[in-house]
Parts: C-alpha cells; structure tokens; sequence
C-alpha cells in the first residue's frame, strides 16, 4: 500500500506535477468560489480560451521557452477579461453576448496562429488539455509567487469582496471603489487561469475553476468556510486525479478534472439523500 | 451655491449648517435611456423624520432613491446632505428590495449585518470589538439575536427584511431608504418593522419609504411624498391624498371612495410589479 503511494514519487517529474497540481487546485478554487457566487462560469470559460492567440505568440516567437510563454498569456488573458469587462459595459450588448463574441474570435485566432506550424495537432492537443507532468522548475516558482499573490489579495480583500459580490448597491453607497474592485476580480479570475493553463489547458480549465468550488456550495453556507473547503478539495483531487493518471495511464488534466467531478457528484448524492431524509 | 452663500454671508451659511435639512432635493430630474423618470422635483427632509413615498409603478420612486443613493447621476439639480453636496461615506444607506437580494449566498444574519460595517472597518483591516458590538446591538434592536447564525435564505420574508433594517442600523447611517419593504409581509411582519422604525426614532434617522398601501403610509409615516414623476404632492396625509391630487398620481388605476369623515378609502389597483 505505501508503496503504492511512494512509487511514483521517486520521478522528479511527478514531484513536480504534484506540487503544481495541488498550488493550481487551491489558486483556482479560491477564485473559482467567487465565479461561482457570481454567476461567472461563461466569463471564466471563455477567458481560458481567450488566452490561446498569447500562447500561439509566445510558441511562434520565443519556440518552447516556458518563461515566454507565461508573460504572452498573462498579458492577453489579462487584456482580454479588461477588454470583455469595457465591451459589456460600454456597448448596448448583453454581457454573455460580448462574452460569446470575443471568446470566439480570439479562440479562432489562437487555432489559425498555431496551425501555420507544422506540428500543429500535437502543440494544439498540449495547449487545449495541458500538461501537468511536463511542468518545470521555473513553471513552479511562476504558479508559486502568482498563486500567492491571488491569495494574498483575497485575504486582504475578504470583506470587500464579499461585499461587492452579495451587494453592489451597498459597496457603492459605503463609496467603495466599486469598478475597480470588479476590474480586480476580472484580472483575479484572468492571473488563476494563466498560472493553471499548464495543468489542466484551455479547455478543462473551467472545471477547476467551478467544480471544487460548486461542492463545497454544496457542504457550506458561509463564505470562510466554502474557500477553504473549495481550496482543500481542490487540492486533494490533484492529487489523486495524478495518481489515477500514473496507474491508469489516463490523461493527467483529464483525470483531475474528473476525480473532482465524481467528488462533486458523490456530495450532490448525500445531500440529496440527507435532504430527502430529512423530508420524510 | 451653497458654498457661493457662504461667501457673501458667513452668518447665514452658519445658521443654515445648523437647521439645515436632512436631505434637500433642488429641482432633481432623472434621465433614463432616452425618457426622464423624474422631472424638476425638489423636497426637503427634516432630521429624524419618517416620509413614505408613494405612487403608481413607475412613478419614479426607485429612480428617485438611486439618485439619492448615488448609483444614477441627476441629469439636471441637485441633492444635498445636511447642506453639503456629498453625504459622509457610510451615512446613507438603502434596504433594497428582497427580490434584488441573493439569498442563497452563502452568509449568516450576523455577516449581513456586519457588511454595514465594511466602510467604517476601512480597506484591508478586520472588524473589531467595537463593530462587533454594534452589530450586536443592531440584532437585538431588530429583535434578530437569536438567528444570527441562521443562513439568509433560511428566514421568514419578514425577518429578511429585519436583518437588511439591522445592516443599517450598524452602519450608524443618518439616512435611512427603504424600497417597499412591506411588499410581500404578511401584517404581523408589517408591524414588527413599523415597530422598530418608532424604536429608529430616538436614534435621529430620518426614513424614506417607497411603498404602495396608501393607508399604511397615511397612518405610519410624519409625512407622505406622491410621486408620478413630478412630485404631486409632499406633506401631512391630509394634505396629499385629496382626491384631485390622487387623480393626478393614478389616473383611472385607483377606485376613489369618499366616506362620510372626508377620508378616501383607497386602493392601488395597478397590477404590481412584485
């Protein structure tokens, strides 16, 4: 049994995936916990593949430089979720509409850019499901110094942020800074999914962001409480989602995003056993 | 113009600071999309004093209450606080509608009522002893200590609305706006929260109040404003609901009766926007 567990740890590259898989489930579950309150799940979606033309930059122009690839997608996801905030408001759109049309386009400009390389379907595959155990020293640090800083930011901004999510009205009348507390969040949500990209790719992405945080929904009716427990259920997932992942050979982004989902379904399940049993 | 005032006579803007109302509304109108939803209103409220606003859907009242609050911008007059053109962060506060409210958000009555806190706390730090206590008187205030722990979703409409009183109450505001807080209470619920807005009175808040039961506005409140984008009428009960003035609010959506004691027993029939 214990070397079951050991076994694969003697692979740098599995250390590596862990320590990552488990900063990313914690960074992107605290996040996620506030798309969820929100009503974000579209925004956070579509930022994730958003992101994909800085991704394609970076690849054509700096070739497989990690560090590169970072600052291109860090400046695009943060560009494009400011971008999306300025259209919904500023246009007679509707925000899921503006949402759709920049999601789109910039998805279609990633997949153009990157197919004028020649190997175009495997660097396309890496990109859209991720690669956890491909994660380097540098990638590590980059998800560590980003990741604490999210953090540290919803620490220090709890109040606040509970306030600006449950009730706007009240944030502005109490005269806090309302957009630029709404703006924070958009590049919050935007800084979470370009340190995750690497794990989980553009399209799982949404996964962790709203899954651990819609079961702990599930077991919490308080705020505290639901980012801690989002945070440690992501957290934990990563982990065993990799474990499956070395034994099973199943994709590594694949398999995290379903142990969360199996976790989701498990909870969904005793509740609903509880809340029918406490009926009868 | 306040401050020009104050220029050419310092005495007077002295005594002005002082007897100032709570609430001054000069020739307001409220642009909305292309249409004005309230055109050249203009009122005073004195400190302390409890005023309902009614008038048929779309009269303006909630128009009137965002320009207050500051969430639209007039397109034409002013507002003024106690005499100055902006009121004290933290001193205006507003019970929106329960409709507008996530009540699944995962809260307790105590972090809702601690929310009013937020600005007095200030960016970055933690509430203290002493908005803990506030937040414990304005729960006993409203008679809610007991369910504090209770999620917002899991309380009666009544005491939903009695937990959006207390939030106020711990903000320590001056100005208290309430956009129809009754809507939906069945009459006991209804007295409960005319009961504490009596308790609001030795506390100084001057009470705004939209709501649609003419009656409940005649009998509960110091003065009754009616509203149909211009202000119609603003005074005593007596003085506003006359039926030309009633006329003029609600055209044909209202059935008139005149008793015998000269006072209209009168019904809202417009269809209603809950």
């Amino acid at each position: 049994m214990l070397e079951f567990l050991t076994a694969p740890l003697v692979y740098p590259f599995m250390q590596r995936g862990l320590l990552a898989a488990v900063m990313v489930g914690v960074v992107c579950a605290v996040v996620g916990t506030y798309v969820v309150l929100r009503g974000m799940a579209f925004f956070g979606d579509a930022l994730s593949h958003t992101i994909l033309p800085g991704i394609a930059a970076g690849y054509l122009l700096n070739g497989g430089d990690r560090g590169a690839l970072f600052w291109w997608a860090l400046v695009t996801a943060v560009a494009s979720s400011l971008g999306i905030g300025a259209i919904s408001r500023g246009a007679k759109l509707r925000e899921d509409t503006a949402i759709g049309v920049v999601f789109a386009g910039m998805f279609a400009l990633g997949i153009a850019m990157i197919s004028t390389v020649r190997s175009y379907s495997a660097d396309l595959t890496h990109f859209l499901f991720g690669d956890v155990l491909g994660v380097g020293d540098g990638d590590l640090l980059r998800i560590g110094i980003f990741g604490g800083l999210i953090l540290l930011t919803v620490i220090l901004l709890y109040k606040e942020l509970m306030l600006l999510s449950f009730d706007s009205i009240l944030a502005t009348t109490l005269r806090l800074p309302v957009q630029a507390l709404e703006y924070l969040l958009l590049v919050l949500i935007a800084v979470a999914v370009v340190v995750s990209i690497q794990t989980v790719g553009v399209s799982l992405m949404l996964a962790v962001l709203v899954t651990p945080a819609a079961t702990a929904s599930l077991l919490t009716r308080r705020l505290g409480p639901m980012l801690v427990l989002a945070a440690g259920m992501a957290a934990a997932c990563g982990v065993v989602g990799l474990y499956i992942s070395y034994y099973l050979g199943v994709a590594s982004g694949a398999a995290i995003v379903l142990t969360c989902t199996a976790l989701f379904l498990l909870t969904w399940a005793g509740s609903w056993l509880r809340g029918s049993r406490a009926k009868s | 113009m306040a401050l020009q005032r104050a220029i050419e006579r310092p005495d007077v803007a002295a005594a002005a600071a002082i007897t100032a109302p709570a609430l001054e509304i000069r020739d307001m109108s409220v642009g909305y999309g292309g249409g004005l939803a309230l055109e050249g209103v203009s009122c005073a409220l004195r400190e302390g004093e409890q005023v309902a606003v009614v008038g048929p859907n779309g009269a303006g009242k909630s128009s009137l209450f965002k320009a207050i609050v500051g969430l639209l911008r007039p397109s034409a007059g002013s507002i003024s606080f106690c005499g100055a053109d902006h009121a004290a962060p933290s001193a205006v506060a507003y019970v929106p509608q329960r409709s507008q409210v996530d009540w699944r958000f995962p809260v307790n009555v105590a972090d809702v009522v601690m929310m009013g806190r937020t600005g007095r706390v200030g960016l970055f730090r933690r509430p203290g002893a002493h908005d803990r206590a506030l937040v414990a008187d304005a729960l006993e205030l409203v008679r809610m200590t007991p369910l504090a722990r209770r999620q917002i979703s899991e309380l009666s409409g009544g005491q939903q609305q009695r937990v959006f009183l207390a939030r106020a109450l711990a903000q320590e505001a001056s100005l208290l706006l309430m956009d129809e807080p009754l809507t939906g209470l069945d009459a006991r619920s209804q007295d409960e929260i005319f009961q504490i807005m009596e308790n609001l009175r030795p506390r100084r808040v001057t009470v705004l109040t939209a709501l649609h039961d003419l009656q409940l506005a005649a009998r509960h409140f110091d003065r009754v404003m009616l509203l149909n984008r211009h202000l119609i009428s603003f005074g005593s009960a007596a003085e506003v609901f006359t039926p030309a003035h009633l006329m003029d609010a609600y055209g044909g959506h209202l059935h008139l009766a005149v008793t015998r004691e000269g006072i209209l027993t009168v019904a809202d029939t417009c269809c209603g926007d809950e």
